[in-house]
């Protein structure tokens, strides 16, 4: 028996072997053996890709520990591959050394040729190095289930809990929970439950009984901050911020929205939540996903809509209509590669532009970014409470690997922590004549919604007269508007909490990061501290305006460094808000950060 | 159900001053808008009125309710999401043909595929207005432009057969020139449970004067439009003497009177009969009458009730969600 820290698995096969779900389970389970985990699955934008090639690969990567696990990891220790092209695909990742387990009834002529291998891998020699581990998984599955009344397709199905059932094994894992799931999710066909859970078992019991000599794992709990948890993914968390931010507020929450890939799964989540006072709309596009819940904002709504970037882009016409309104509006925008349909599937933060800048007129929002899956909760209630407070659109920014990662997230104290949020809903007896753009000492407007007897008032996209919000051509009043908005949004800054540094306030370095890096920059900064560096971290929350003690923190290290998932989107903006020169450190291949690579960054940047 | 004050017209006229073209149509809609409110029934303060881009989309401002200009196309889907948030308010849609059917076409048929309550009035003149003289997808085939010096080649819609088409459980067809018609529509179109689509011809008189010159003017229009009305004989004509008749599946113009046609030979209004009303979108100049008036009305489940039901019911079934117990409910793990 080893014990390890932490170890990292990547399930992979066809996009149609059910690894997903294999790995999901995996996590779970770990999860409620009390490790830490952080999950990343990683498949194709084809549903099903042609089975058997590279192109229709999924894969399901874990990192489970008794550390503080801060992303899924970066080379895998352990990888399951179902098909010679699941090898193929991911071969170069595995740690060297790293355990392979096979499917080896995939690893067949016809396999081998939709892989593009002209000899079996498992022959030539090229897995030296490594554990590998044969199993007849599909030939294994089957005879399990020879008893069972289904077709030989529908056990083959089962293959995936049989390599589960391997994995259990190595890492010591309780059948129980899974049993338990299996038995919930097919509970209404009985036959297919009994094959799963005997393909789960088989799996164990091959890997127990394995003639091939394997090591096999412990990994003891994490030892992690006391609280009561659950798993949580990015899309998850998201959704149940904005209702905890509706029902604090004691409004309706509406979502208008279209779907897209990985946006997608907060529509899914809130359009389940009908009892907590939820409404969502599936619109016709993109469009009218922005527009309904614009019409609900002037209703009186909570109202958000859900998108990826190539949809932001079609909304940014309304979200200059929202901004001229000064309607509460929260748009969250799950970032993916792009321009276009780009890597549909994969992640990037290049929007961060976009969510700046990209409208017609002047016309700043209010930017916020979450840093991890249970973050994701935090922020989509600090955009509620933003634009709610400040009665402006707030652009949530979030992105595809923290949307469907998952991790342990400790509940929070939603009475404590989540239970102020000061709406300018108006009420009473109306003023005479009532001013629907007359401001307060934050320059904020009342919200008088439809409905409400003598605060009747027209609002339009033409140009306001202030305070009445009469239409206006008259040239100065243009400018004295469009002053005032910015200086609405910048006065945002009075009201989120100011910068924190992870590490001293002076150095060498400091690290800017934002978003979803957060995991990679956190753990290797906190790498580079740990032998001996004078790194720090600062991880930007609040993107647009930023904190007020920003400049002044930058001002205590020597060098700055912006690692970014884009070609330096964060880095002009620091350069242009406070004319420091940051150095960039750029990736864009659609994959997260590793832990070792930003090491190797921050090493190389203290050399230089 | 509070009781609802009495309303004058006057009531509903708002501090702005009106900007549309002298003699422009839109000005006879607008009074008569005006006017429908005072009868429908209903509190001002639950009134929206919600528009897109161009001339008739500045009718917001003139209405003392609540209101919306928006931008171009996208009224329909504002006005959704506001009817489907509080079901309680009339919204109303005022749009035309360049913004309702060119810009904003998606929206307006799914807003009628669903059957959301909404009144939605759309000013068809059949150019664009606010850009100067653009044609729009009601130009007729031929029709000089600034964007088409040399004749519109493309197609035109016809709103009411569009509307048909996508599943509107209320269809109207009214002109600018009969105040009073207007505003009986658009009372029935209140009185209406789900969307009404309400198409009103309307001159305007800088890019596209007289276009509707041949069903409006006093000498030709009784010979051109047939005012129809549920349960009644189409019938029409300076004599009242022309009618309208069925030849296997198709109309046909006859005289009362003639070759032994008596009244009951014409065709009934039924505006909940599918086949008569797809006949009245296609009657079209020159070989029939204009049809004028309220083409179909028929009950179908409201979007906007049904969600709003859908939600009651899962509540009641489910209680009502608790943030704090949800979140602690499934599988949940203690860490000491």
């Amino acid at each position: 028996m080893k014990d390890l820290e932490s170890v990292v698995i990547r399930f992979s096969g066809d996009s149609g072997d059910g690894m997903q779900l294999t790995g999901t389970q995996f996590s779970n389970t770990s999860a409620l053996m009390g490790n830490d985990i952080a999950t990343f699955p990683d498949y194709p934008s084809e549903i099903r890709a042609p089975s058997g090639t590279i192109a229709g690969v999924s894969g399901f990567q874990v990192n489970f520990g008794a550390i503080d696990v801060s992303t899924p990891g970066d080379d895998p220790d352990v990888l399951v591959a179902m098909n010679p092209a699941a090898l193929k695909a991911n071969l170069s990742a595995v740690r060297k050394g790293g355990t392979i387990i096979v499917n080896l009834d995939a690893f067949n002529e016809a396999g081998l040729k939709k892989a593009n291998y002209e000899k079996n891998p498992l022959e030539t020699g090229e897995l030296d190095g490594y554990q590998v581990i044969q199993a007849k998984v599909t030939e294994q599955t089957l005879r399990a289930l020879e008893s069972l009344d289904m077709d030989a397709k529908a056990k083959g199905r089962c293959k995936n809990f049989y390599t589960l059932g391997i994995t259990y094994f190595l890492f010591n894992r309780e059948l129980e929970p899974t049993i338990k799931w299996i038995e919930q999710k097919f509970g209404k066909n009985p036959v297919t439950a009994k094959a799963n859970v005997l393909a789960l078992k088989a799996g164990f019991t091959f890997a127990e009984n394995s003639e091939i000599q394997v090591s096999t794992y412990t990994v003891a709990p994490a030892k992690i901050k006391p609280g009561l948890y659950r798993q949580v993914s990015g899309n998850e968390a998201t959704a149940y911020g904005f209702v905890q931010a509706a029902q604090t507020a004691g409004l309706e929450l509406f979502l208008g929205s279209y779907p897209i890939t990985p946006a997608t799964d907060i529509l899914h989540e809130l359009s389940k939540l009908k009892n907590f006072n939820v409404k969502t709309f599936q619109a016709e596009d993109e469009i009218a996903g922005i527009c309904s819940s614009i019409g609900a904002a002037f209703g009186g709504a909570l109202a958000i809509t859900t998108t990826s970037g190539p949809g932001l882009a079609l909304k940014g016409e309304a979200l200059g209509l929202a901004m001229i309104y000064e309607l509460p509006l929260v748009v969250v925008d799950v970032q993916r590669g792009g321009p276009s349909t780009g890597l549909p599937t994969k992640t990037e933060q290049s929007d961060l532009m976009q969510a700046m800048y990209g409208r017609h007129g002047e016309c700043p929002l209010i930017v916020v970014a979450a840093k991890t899956p249970g973050d994701c909760f935090h922020m989509a209630y600090e955009a509620s409470r933003l634009a709610l407070e400040h009665m402006t659109p707030v652009i949530l920014l979030t992105d595809g690997y923290i949307a469907n990662g998952a991790e342990p997230w400790r509940i929070p104290d939603l009475a404590k922590n989540y239970s102020k949020i000061r709406s300018h809903r108006v009420s009473g007896v109306a003023p005479v004549p009532f001013l629907p753009y007359k401001r307060d000492a934050q320059l904020v407007r009342p919200w008088a919604i439809p409905g409400m007897i003598g605060y009747e008032h027209r609002i339009g996209g033409l140009e306001k007269w202030v305070d009445t919000g009469n239409v206006s051509h008259d040239p100065k009043n243009h400018e004295v508007m469009v002053k005032i908005r910015a200086e609405k949004v910048a006065n945002v800054a009075n009201n989120i909490p100011l910068q924190e540094l992870e590490g001293n306030k002076t150095g060498d370095l400091l690290v800017v990061s934002w978003g979803g890096t957060y995991g990679a920059t956190h753990a290797a900064v906190t790498k580079a501290q740990e032998s001996g560096k004078k790194v720090s971290l600062m991880h930007l929350s609040y993107l647009n305006p930023m904190p007020k003690n920003v400049a002044e923190l930058m001002k205590g290290f020597k060098r700055i460094l912006v690692p970014e998932l884009n070609m330096g989107q964060l880095k002009s903006m620091l350069q242009a808000q406070f004319q420091c020169q940051p150095i960039g450190y750029n990736k864009v291949q659609g994959l997260p950060f590793k832990i070792t690579e930003l090491v190797e960054v921050i090493n190389r940047t203290l050399e230089s | 159900m509070t009781d609802v004050p009495v309303y004058k017209k006057k009531d509903f006229i708002s501090d702005q001053e009106v900007k549309w073209c002298p003699g422009c149509g839109d000005y006879a809609i607008l009074s008569s808008v005006q006017m429908a409110m005072t009868k429908i029934g209903k509190k001002k303060e639950d009134l929206v009125f919600v528009s897109g881009i161009g001339c008739s989309s500045r009718f917001p401002y003139y209405m003392d309710t609540y209101g919306m200009h928006t931008i171009h196309g996208r009224a329909t889907a504002i006005a959704s999401g506001l009817k489907l948030h509080n079901p309680n308010l009339e919204v109303f849609v005022v749009t035309g043909d360049g913004d309702g059917l060119a810009i904003g076409g998606n929206h307006m048929i799914h807003a009628l595929r669903r059957n959301v309550d909404l009144k939605i009035i759309m000013f068809n003149n059949e150019i664009y207005g606010l850009t100067k003289g653009q044609y729009s997808p009601t130009s007729k085939v031929g029709q000089i432009t600034k964007s088409s010096p040399f004749g519109v080649v493309d197609r035109p819609f016809s709103p009411t057969a569009l509307a048909l088409g996508s599943g509107a459980t209320f269809i109207a067809r009214t002109i600018d020139t009969d105040p009073k018609h207007i505003t009986d529509v658009v009372v029935a179109a209140c009185e209406h449970r789900g969307v009404s689509f309400i198409e009103v011809l309307q001159n305007c008189v800088i890019f596209n004067e007289g276009v509707h010159d041949e069903v409006t003017n006093k000498d030709s229009r009784d010979a051109t439009t047939v005012r129809i009305e549920h349960g009644k004989p189409m019938i029409f004509g300076k004599e009242g003497n022309k009618g309208l008749m069925l030849k296997g599946f198709n109309p046909v113009v006859v005289t009362i009177g003639e070759n032994g046609v008596t009244e009951k030979d014409l065709i009934v209004h039924d505006a909940a009969d599918y086949n008569v009303s797809s006949m009245l979108t296609r009657l079209a100049r020159p070989d029939f009458p204009l049809p004028l008036g309220i083409f179909r009305n028929v009950e179908s489940p409201v979007y906007d009730t049904e969600v709003q039901n859908q939600i009651d019911n899962v509540t009641k079934k489910k209680g009502k969600g608790d943030m704090n117990t949800f979140l602690k409910s499934g599988d949940t793990w203690e860490v000491k």
